[in-house]
């Protein structure tokens, strides 16, 4: 194995295929040009594992997979549990005293000083469907799912700032440098679409997530595994656009002519990297057409377009997710929606749990709930793990920073809340326990490589065995840890 | 070889009947499971494997390890084996399989001979990389050809001992191509071609790279290589990733690589050029390659935990330039692999400990990058600086030296002083308020206080009646105030202030003239300084509410700001003065208590502000006080003499004069004023601390010298000698990476057991001890590499070579590799004629899609250049980590958050359509269409042959030509029938281009010469 590059033994049998093809091509001697050449040459390469192309094809998981793709609702910032999804009544009790110091000894918070208070939350919780789950009042479109989903309560993280938790939750190291968890997914399983990235990043809520574009980084994997971002202004793609002046045709016409000349180069010097880039060109030309199509959220029915309440030419997490679907439909395996916002301090309006956390549910229950709906009507649910949550939680105490009079609550490591649908994980069920300030898990902790570790099981890879070679050693997601959570699955 | 072949029979160790041999079977097993610890200078146990008379005459036990002829005896055997009960090795990682173990049955059984080789290297690491290399004659080989070259007779030998042959040498011009992207990362002029066509004289090869060493361009090609390895960015990385200033140190890089700098010595100024004993001012700016980590500034983080992560990112880039090692696992718990320890680990790190750290705690929640920095001008105006410089201190010791007369005027002024209270007349406020909503109350000793709301931003507006005509000066006073969270001057939890901007407008008494206030002069008795940032008395009147004046780390002491009117102010008594005082820092940096009066009193020595330091030392008689004392006291009054204003005056012109030079900043290294402790970090914990430990060299490679001090200049002196077996080996490794895409040993980084094995070990050794030979000459070490027949093959694959040798690890053919990033946009604008060969200064901003930057904290925006700046070397792109340029980044160029060694080279969809449609090439097959159209000679021929040259350096084939002039054609066609798309398609050209004679050609040839682009032979180095 060449460091840091994938390599496949049987390049140079397929060169030679290659070329035999290509010289009984010329023998015929018809009327086949570079395009319809260049066609079958592409196809050939797509029928077996080629040099780099490999990430861009299937290849076998470690055992028969419970889901074939993953749809994150990555909700940036951070958003309250104790607000959404894991009701304290003791806050209410204790709302405006000193946290008992039982519970904050040694601590280190990233903003709160001195000795906090507790605070209630203003939200009324309710317990919805058959499963009876407790959820917000913030989240009525949540709550008509319930039962088929599985709520978290139990998450425990070890970074307390934006960008190192969103590092940690990615990929495993609360550092840059990393694979994540997408580009291990592509790295691992390839792409099941040829038009289109593997890993495909969506954002909305105003900009990217505090730990940028690493977020979705391949690490030390081979850059055609890292997450593409799919942009809602300008070209989706970047530079997926002819220029303006060159009309597809002109296009056509031009890739022909370069697809003859390096057919003829591949020919003379025999590099197999020339036939990969023949096809890659080609791919190039169908992305074209592939990812216009894609984003036309237009051609959805009214009532679909109503369900998730799209609206078209904004930047939207609704948009977002109602293109999640289509992606996954088209078989990419993995599409992050990052939705930024949920960091509620309580500095001001602009980030308050009064405000501003019930705008954000707003901007996002209705959208998350219809993209269940959709994928459980088309039947894929059970083959599309869906997974909601932040970065981290948040503290059971008003954060108050520099006297502030709105309430908020600071960045809280210890105990949070994700929820996950389909791709094989329990429905309606609530899973883990935190205290009664919901302050540590007491039941069924959920640490980051655990999650990570059971996730790629659903996928049907065992996080032992997924590893790259780097800087001396293998790497895996998971890092040294990583156990199975038997609770979720 | 021996270790090579050895692997391989590790592999499939049932060898049937053949007795084992040592350096082919047993000693890779030894290697893999027992050298680690039973070998080198101090093996555990005192058993040294290496050593038949240590494994015989057993370690410290006494007990026979292998008894020769017996392996039933034989105690390696029983503890491999697993069959002595309590022991059982290796003891980590994993057991002897039991085909490894019947090896060294059969080979003690055999009698168990070692080779001279592995007897040799006893009280050495037996690992090759962590050994000096070694002196070997090139091998003679057959074909006399290959016999011209060192590098050639070992590369051949080799060949011929796999039974292939190698390449023929590729034809001269793609020879040019390739030399000159090789060593300038520039295609050749197509008039270079022809000329090195034309050289029919021996040595034309040899004179065309001379010339290409010669370029100033050289310096920018290896610059790249080298601004991977030095992590070096634009910005601080994190989640803030603000802009950092840091191009002066890459202007070094090309610099020294240009004016062929040995590396030893390149290798010192970066390591310490701070600490040399010549250190000059290009050492210490060398010195900021350490400086290139990255620094958090995000709130709420533990400064120490991101100052240690730098210390850690020093380590491993360290480890991985020089010594071809990776020591990072080792941060966490001894190397598994390796001989590397976790007390190694620290003790290299602590060689790092000891320098300032990059950023500053300024707040509780916040912090700053910053550190220890320069202040550089460009290299033109380097003189013009320094002369500036030298009249400002002339200026300042002017002013410094004592004299009679001054000590008498010192003596007058003293006594004056005690009365000088009595100048001021108090402001009394008519009318306050702040716009925060803040109530503003009078306090008893005139002062007034701040309550109620806190916000992060404030104004105040206060009025006064002026109790005097022509009032000259203003004071200012902060008082601490107790009622404030922090006790301090200011507001917020930190007790800072910033006062962003004083604005004051005076309204004569008959209220019928009046106007803004200019203060020609301000004065405060203490500023804020450090992190490359003031917070000075003058920025509160400079009318840029960016710049302010603050007061911490004192904040807890009241302080004096005085501000001098250009003209005295307030006709009579019962003038009209308002006042704004603009708090615009943020965090509620605003003024807690504070207090207003003004003094008529024109001679700043007595009203400007002494501080409460200065006010004791001027209550204690001059015979009381120390001579610090009294030098405090003359330094402040010299400041405000009025005999000394003359000096004052020079200093004013001088830093007049600096303020013309634009100086930028530039991140160095600079030992802390304390050095710091260092402990094992358990399970790379920094909150962990185990034992300390002291500055030293991972054992394997012995001891730092007596005569070398325990820091970083140590460490560096130590890193250039030849006690260290990696230093001309990595980089000769490196260089070869460069040009042949890949290394020697294909882990650049790695030498250790775990990274490849070297594809031409003696080679590898041979180069290294060669560039040592030379003196560590960079260029020479070039031409020796690129003037080898090796290098010069064609890179022509046949399926037979690629079957053999898929990774052309046997150099059986000449190299050929996509071409990197930076390379690929360099080569579109130089053949379309758009690139400006500008050498070093700031970095530039080429066009960028928009949405690339969307920065959470701050309103910084890539704006796009104009001018020369669009069409630099990529090498002058601003990196932002969190953010990489776009077109770059498709093609694996890192985002410099950590040193790489060797960029990937993939082959994707994004990356065509990068090549295609990104506007930056788009523009360059404007460009180049119209030049192929200018230059072409007036025919189509002409003009295609002309741009092909431009791109890939080769006329192109008749069946190029036929394909390319019809695909001319037909989109001629296609533009004369549509004009607006035509002029559509121009308008992606460069702006201000004449206008075209031939509308539609020129489109044509767009499209044309956007596949010219793409080619792969024009993306490719071959």
């Amino acid at each position: 194995m060449e460091p840091g590059h994938e390599r496949h033994g049987s390049s140079a049998a397929q060169l030679a295929r290659l070329l035999a093809r290509r010289r009984f091509l010329q023998g015929t001697a018809s009327g086949l040009g570079g395009l319809a050449l260049a066609s079958l040459l592409a196809r050939d390469l797509q029928a077996a594992p080629a040099a780099q192309q490999a990430s861009a094809l299937l290849r076998a998981p470690h055992f028969a997979p419970k889901a074939k793709s993953v749809i994150w609702l990555f909700m940036n910032g951070g958003p309250s549990q104790l607000d959404l999804l894991d009701p304290k009544p003791l806050l209410a009790e204790l709302d405006g005293k000193p946290v008992p110091e039982s519970f904050t000894r040694g601590e280190r918070f990233a903003f709160i000083k001195g000795t906090p208070t507790v605070l209630d939350t203003p939200y009324e919780f309710a317990r919805h469907g058959a499963c009876g789950a407790q959820v917000s009042e913030l989240l009525p479109h949540f709550a008509g799912i319930v039962d088929e989903v599985a709520i978290v309560r139990s998450l425990v993280t070890e970074a307390f700032n934006h960008a190192p938790a969103e590092l940690f939750m990615n990929s495993g190291l609360a550092r840059v440098g990393r694979p994540s968890m997408g580009s291990w997914l592509s790295y691992g399983l390839g792409s099941s679409n040829q038009d289109l990235p593997g890993f495909v990043v969506l954002l909305s809520g105003g900009g990217q997530p505090s730990g940028g574009n690493a977020c979705w980084s391949s690490g030390f994997l081979p850059t055609t595994h890292q997450g593409v971002q799919l942009r809602s202004q300008g070209d989706p793609v970047l530079f997926v656009d002819n220029p303006p002046g060159m009309s597809t045709q002109a296009r056509r016409a031009s890739l022909d002519a370069l697809n003859a000349l390096n057919s003829r180069a591949l020919e003379q010097a025999g590099d197999p990297e020339i036939a990969t880039r023949i096809a890659a060109y080609e791919l190039a030309y169908r992305m074209q057409s592939s990812v216009p199509e894609l984003m036309d959220i237009a051609s959805e029915p009214e009532s679909i377009r109503e369900m998730y309440g799209v609206r078209p030419g904004e930047t939207a997490f609704s948009n977002n997710c109602l293109l999640a679907r289509r992606l996954v439909e088209r078989g990419v395996r993995f599409v992050q929606l990052y939705h930024r916002g949920w960091d509620h301090h309580g500095t001001g309006e602009g980030d308050d749990i009064v405000h501003s956390l019930p705008k954000l549910c707003r901007q996002t229950d209705q959208a998350a709930a219809a993209l269940i709906r959709d994928l459980k009507a088309r039947g894929l649910l059970d083959s599309t793990l869906v997974i909601w949550g932040g970065e981290f939680g948040r503290t059971p105490m008003n954060e108050r920073r520099n006297g502030s009079s709105f309430l908020g609550r600071d960045h809280h490591p210890r105990a949070f809340t994700m929820w996950f649908a389909g791709g094989g994980v329990r429905a309606a069920a609530t899973i883990g326990e935190t205290d009664e300030l919901g302050y540590r898990v007491i039941a069924n902790p959920l640490t980051i490589n655990d999650l990570h570790a059971t996730l790629l099981h659903q996928l049907g890879l065992e996080h032992t065995r997924l590893t790259f070679r780097s800087q001396g050693r293998d790497f895996r997601l998971t890092d040294v840890a990583g156990e199975l959570f038997k609770p979720l699955i | 070889m021996l270790l090579v072949l050895g692997f391989a029979a590790q592999l499939a160790p049932a060898r049937g009947a053949q007795t084992p041999d040592f350096d082919r079977d047993v000693l890779p097993i030894l290697a893999a499971a027992c050298l680690d610890c039973h070998s080198g200078p101090e093996p555990k146990a005192r058993l040294d494997l290496l050593s038949r008379k240590s494994a015989i005459s057993g370690g410290r036990s006494g007990e026979a390890a292998v008894v020769p002829g017996d392996p039933e005896q034989s105690r390696l055997i029983a503890v491999v084996e697993g069959s002595d009960g309590e022991y059982r090795m290796p003891p980590r990682g994993e057991l002897l399989s039991a085909a490894q173990s019947r090896v060294l049955r059969e080979w003690i059984a055999s009698g168990a001979s070692w080779s001279e080789a592995a007897e040799a290297q006893r009280g050495q690491p037996w690992h090759w990389a962590w050994r000096a290399p070694k002196q070997v004659e090139p091998p003679a080989v057959a074909d006399p050809a290959w016999m011209r070259h060192p590098i050639d007779r070992f590369v051949f030998a080799q060949l011929e001992a796999e039974g292939l042959a190698p390449a023929p040498a590729a034809d001269r011009a793609t020879l040019a191509r390739r030399l000159s992207l090789s060593l300038t990362g520039l295609p050749p002029d197509p008039g270079e071609v022809e000329a090195l066509l034309a050289d029919g004289q021996n040595g034309a090869i040899e004179r065309y790279v001379d010339a290409l060493l010669a370029s100033p361009h050289y310096g920018e090609r290896l610059a790249r290589l080298w601004l991977d390895l030095a992590r070096y960015a634009d910005t601080n990385g994190y989640e803030k990733d603000d802009r950092r200033s840091m191009w002066p140190w890459r202007d070094w890089v090309i610099d020294a690589f240009n004016r062929n700098l040995p590396y030893d010595r390149f290798t010192l100024e970066q390591l310490a050029g701070d600490l040399l004993e010549d250190a000059t001012l290009d050492t210490r700016i060398a010195s900021g390659f350490h400086r290139n980590t990255m620094s958090n500034e995000e709130g709420g983080t533990d400064p120490e935990e991101f100052r240690v992560e730098a210390l850690h990112d020093r380590v491993h880039t360290t480890a991985s330039v020089w010594l071809g090692a990776t020591l990072a696992c080792a941060r966490c718990h001894d190397h598994k692999f390796d001989a590397f320890s976790i007390e190694d680990y620290y003790g290299f790190l602590a060689f790092f400990n000891s320098d300032r750290a990059d950023t500053s705690v300024i707040g509780p929640s916040e912090q700053r990058a910053g550190g220890a920095m320069l202040r550089v001008a460009p290299t033109a105006q380097r003189q013009e600086y320094a002369e500036a410089l030298a009249a400002r201190e002339a200026a300042l010791a002017t002013i410094a030296k004592p004299s009679a007369e001054l000590a008498a005027a010192q003596a007058r002024w003293e006594i004056e002083q005690k009365s000088a209270a009595e100048l001021w007349s108090l402001l009394t406020p008519t009318t306050m308020s702040a716009e925060s909503g803040a109530t503003l109350a009078r306090g008893e000793d005139g002062s007034i206080v701040v309550s109620g709301t806190s916000s992060e931003l404030d104004t105040y507006r206060l009025e006064f009646t002026l109790p005097m005509a022509g009032a000259r000066v203003l004071r200012l006073e902060l008082l601490p105030e107790p009622s404030s969270e922090s006790r301090g001057v200011g507001r917020g939890p930190g007790g800072n202030i910033v006062l962003s901007e004083l604005d004051a407008a005076c309204v004569s008494a008959d209220g019928e003239r009046g106007g803004a206030l200019k203060f020609a002069r301000a004065f405060a008795d203490h500023e804020q300084r450090g992190n490359g940032e003031s917070w000075l008395a003058l920025h509160a009147v400079d009318g840029n509410p960016k710049t302010g004046w603050a007061v911490a780390p004192q904040t807890g002491q009241p302080h004096q700001l005085v501000l001098e009117s250009e003209a005295p102010f307030g006709d009579a008594p019962g003038a009209k003065l308002s006042l704004t005082l603009a708090q615009r820092y943020g965090g509620a940096h605003t003024l807690a208590r504070f207090r207003l009066s003004c003094s008529a009193q024109a001679d700043t020595a007595l009203t400007a502000p002494l501080g409460s330091e200065l006010a004791a030392i001027l209550d204690e008689p001059a015979a009381a006080r120390t001579p610090e004392q009294s030098e405090k006291l003359a330094a402040h009054y010299r400041a405000h003499a009025p005999a000394l204003a003359g000096a004052r005056e020079q200093l004013a012109r001088a830093d007049a004069r600096l303020a013309l030079v634009p100086t930028a900043t530039t991140l160095v290294m600079e030992s802390a004023a304390q050095p710091r402790a260092t402990h094992v970090h358990r399970k790379g914990n920094f909150l962990d601390p185990g034992d300390e430990v002291q500055p030293r060299l991972p054992k394997i490679f012995g001891t730092l010298p007596e005569a070398l001090p325990r820091n970083r200049l140590g460490l560096a002196r130590w890193i250039v000698s030849p006690a260290n077996p990696q230093f001309a080996r990595s980089f000769v490794n490196l260089v070869w990476e460069l040009h042949f895409g890949r290394g020697l040993v294909a882990t650049a980084d790695d030498f250790g057991t775990q990274g490849q094995r070297p594809s031409h070990a003696q080679l590898l050794d041979w180069l290294a001890l060669h560039f040592a030979s030379t003196c560590y000459d960079v260029k020479q070490l070039q031409r020796t590499i690129l003037t080898s027949q090796t290098f010069l093959q064609s890179s022509r694959i046949d399926a037979q070579a690629l079957e053999r040798d898929p990774h052309n690890r046997l150099l059986a053919r000449g190299p050929r590799q996509r071409m990197e990033a930076e390379m690929l946009r360099d080569t579109a604008l130089c053949a379309s004629g758009l690139l400006v060969r500008k050498l070093g200064g700031p970095s530039v901003f080429p066009p960028q899609p928009p949405g690339i930057w969307t920065m959470i904290y701050s309103s910084d925006q890539w704006s796009d250049s104009t001018g020369e700046d669009r069409y630099r070397r990529g090498l002058y792109t601003f990196a932002r980590r969190t953010a990489p340029y776009p077109s770059f980044a498709v093609f694996d160029a890192p985002s410099r958050e950590v040193a790489c060694t060797r960029r990937s080279r993939t082959n994707t969809p994004l990356q065509a359509l990068t090549t295609l449609n990104d506007p930056q090439f788009v523009e360059a097959a404007v460009a180049l269409a119209r030049r192929m159209l200018r230059e072409g000679g007036g025919t189509n021929a002409g003009a295609l042959t002309r741009g092909m040259l431009l791109c890939r350096s080769r006329p192109p084939s008749a069946e190029e030509q036929g394909t390319l002039l019809a695909l001319y054609e037909g989109q001629l066609e296609q533009y004369r029938k549509d004009a607006p798309q035509c002029a559509l398609l121009l308008s992606n050209g460069p702006a201000g281009a004449d206008a075209d004679p031939d509308p539609a050609a020129a489109a044509a040839w767009t499209i044309v010469a956007n596949v010219l682009l793409n080619l792969d032979a024009t993306l490719t180095l071959e």
